[in-house]
């Protein structure tokens, strides 16, 4: 079984098969990685035993804990705060977000963070990329990280996709150089067509959809942060995003995915953890953890959760 | 922490996110972060300014004749209130204060709303805060540097001596941009705590601009003026720093060492009161947004 913390379970189960464990230097991986596509075998496992069992975790999150306070006003103005002021009210909430969360992830694993509307989830995959930095707590990371942590580049409508994509991928630290070069990839990946040189706020919600997603895996991660993007475009498109990320499965370290879909984790992750009220529930297999969450809920799965990639 | 310090220096690939000490993040790593990804501001300002202007002849046209419009409106009341007022002279001391005055409101006026208008930006991703304020007066910069030649075009009626110590304006230029830079990250971290800070600002700068020797001069308080001078200085930060501007840019004349003090002193109170500020509430950004 799995154990609430989790930790333990990891990585030494992950079975190991005849291959002997090489360090994972570029250039045997592709190698390796052909040879494990080719094979008709559950690819998930393949891919983890591939790995150096021995190598640090990519990412090692120990004892996470996030409290914030924030406030609850739509609009906080010097003028509300005068008028509460006078009336002795405070307008400031504190959110324990996440509580005591550890886990670790091994190089080679796609990881699917599920959970109800509330549970963390975003708030872990914003402290994963360093946005949120931990209120007690530690989280070690080793690798780039792209993080494409809601729909939309929208930095400023007036500008063009094209100055958009230079804008995100300098903020992500890349040079000028290693942006333009990939700016026409992303373009033609994203279908954009002319609309790349137009400005933002000319788009369609599911071009600037494409175009974020596009963005954020032709950044060469080592570790790719997905929340909720999944949606972005039509079918076609869908399609297309699923095998880039078949793709970059074999080119990145780890990704992790937030999901609504407990048909999208099932298909694209091989270990899974389940977030509620932030704490750690569960970790385990995408199977174990999607049953238990939809256990939990007692709704069993219907058409609306099954709904495809 | 010694641990973590060995690990990093193994495998340099290595990120370690901690609570932050005392609420500020560790200045290394911080700073060096900062600057490597200063081609960042540069982009995002240079973006925002193509953007706003789209590179009309009219648009750029604005950049110099808006503050121009606005010297002349207050060279109008200037001539009006002061008996004595009118003349190129004026005209010329109006201008030369006004543009670098302009300066500071502008840099404060874009820096308070560059975080919050930062928006997905800051809540998807990992980088320096620090670098929207910076972006904000790099733009702010960039809309001055059009209006100094129209401020040489004026000189060049008036009989004010030019000379080499002209040069040295550059310096308090400098000293001005940095000055407002602190002050930026100070209005943007307060706007994203009270969203009305930025519709406050205008009123505030107006006042500070009645304040500092851009409408007047020393010369024209009369028997007070020492006095007063000698309060200003200490008091308040465009004196020395616009005064001394103007010293140099209008009259040739290099101002007496108190000024470069006071100038520099502000100078320095405000970036680093501005950076800690900022750096300390930085961490609240990503969830009050």
């Amino acid at each position: 079984m799995i154990s609430l913390s989790a930790s333990e379970t990891e990585p030494t189960e992950v079975p190991v098969t005849a291959t002997v464990p090489t360090t994972p230097t570029t250039p045997d991986a592709p190698a390796e990685q052909a040879a494990a596509e080719q094979a008709p075998v559950e690819p998930d496992t393949d891919r983890a035993s591939v790995r150096d069992p021995d190598a640090p975790p990519v990412v090692s999150v120990q004892d996470l804990s996030i409290t914030y306070r924030t406030t609850f006003e739509k609009v906080p103005t010097i003028k509300s705060a005068i008028v509460r002021f006078g009336r002795g009210e405070r307008a400031v909430r504190e959110v324990h977000a996440l509580q005591g969360i550890s886990f670790d992830v091994a190089e080679g694993t796609s990881l699917g963070i599920i959970g109800a509307n509330g549970a963390g989830k975003s708030t872990l995959m914003r402290a994963l990329a360093g946005v949120l930095p931990p209120t007690s707590g530690r989280i070690e990371v080793r690798g780039e990280i792209s993080s494409l942590l809601s729909l939309g580049v929208g930095f400023n409508g007036a500008l063009s996709g094209r100055e958009n994509v230079m804008l995100g991928g300098l903020a992500q630290g890349l040079t000028r150089a290693q942006v333009a070069e990939r700016a026409d990839e992303i373009a033609e990946f994203a279908e954009l067509g002319d609309f790349m040189d137009l400005p933002l706020r000319t788009y369609s919600a599911g071009m600037a959809g494409r175009l974020a997603f596009a963005v954020s895996v032709h950044m060469e991660p080592d570790i790719l942060l997905i929340d909720e993007a999944l949606s972005a475009g039509d079918a076609k498109f869908k399609n297309k995003a699923a095998a880039k990320m078949d793709e970059l499965m074999s080119s990145a370290r780890a990704m992790f995915i937030v999901s609504h879909s407990l048909a999208s984790i099932r298909e694209l992750c091989n270990e899974a953890i389940w977030i509620h009220e932030g704490r750690l529930m569960l970790r385990g297999t995408p199977q174990e953890c999607g049953d238990a969450y939809m256990r939990f809920l007692e709704v069993g799965e219907t058409a609306f959760t099954l709904e495809d990639l | 922490m010694p641990t973590q310090d060995v690990a990093r220096r193994r495998d340099p690939e290595l990120r370690v996110y901690e609570p932050h000490r005392a609420g500020l993040p560790k200045f290394g790593p911080y700073f060096r972060d900062l600057r490597h990804r200063l081609p960042f501001a540069a982009e995002f300002s240079r973006s925002g300014i193509r953007a706003a202007h789209t590179q009309t002849v009219f648009g750029q046209l604005w950049l110099v004749l808006n503050p121009l419009l606005m010297a002349l409106v207050y060279y109008l009341l200037v001539s009006i209130i002061n008996p004595n007022g009118g003349g190129i002279e004026r005209l010329a001391h109006i201008v030369c204060g006004l543009f670098v005055f302009q300066l500071v409101s502008g840099g404060l006026q874009q820096g308070s709303t560059s975080v919050t208008g930062g928006g997905r930006l800051i809540m998807n991703m990992a980088f320096p805060r620090l670098l929207m304020p910076l972006a904000a007066i790099r733009t702010a910069f960039f809309r001055f540097l059009p209006t100094v030649p129209v401020f040489l075009v004026i000189k060049l009626f008036t009989d004010e001596p030019w000379g080499l110590e002209m040069l040295l304006g550059a310096v308090f230029v400098l000293l001005v941009t940095v000055f407002s830079y602190g002050l930026a990250a100070i209005m943007a971290t307060l706007q994203v705590y009270f969203r009305d800070t930025s519709s406050f600002l205008p009123f505030f700068t107006r006042i500070w601009l009645y304040l500092s020797p851009v409408l007047w001069t020393i010369d024209d308080l009369g028997g007070h003026g020492q006095r007063f001078a000698h309060l200003m200085l200490v008091g308040n930060p465009l004196f020395s720093l616009i005064g001394g501007w103007t010293e140099l840019a209008l009259l040739s004349e290099v101002p007496e060492p108190k000024v470069w003090l006071a100038a520099t002193a502000w100078t320095v109170v405000a970036a680093v009161a501005g950076s800690l500020v900022f750096m300390s509430r930085e961490r609240d950004f990503a969830v009050r947004l």
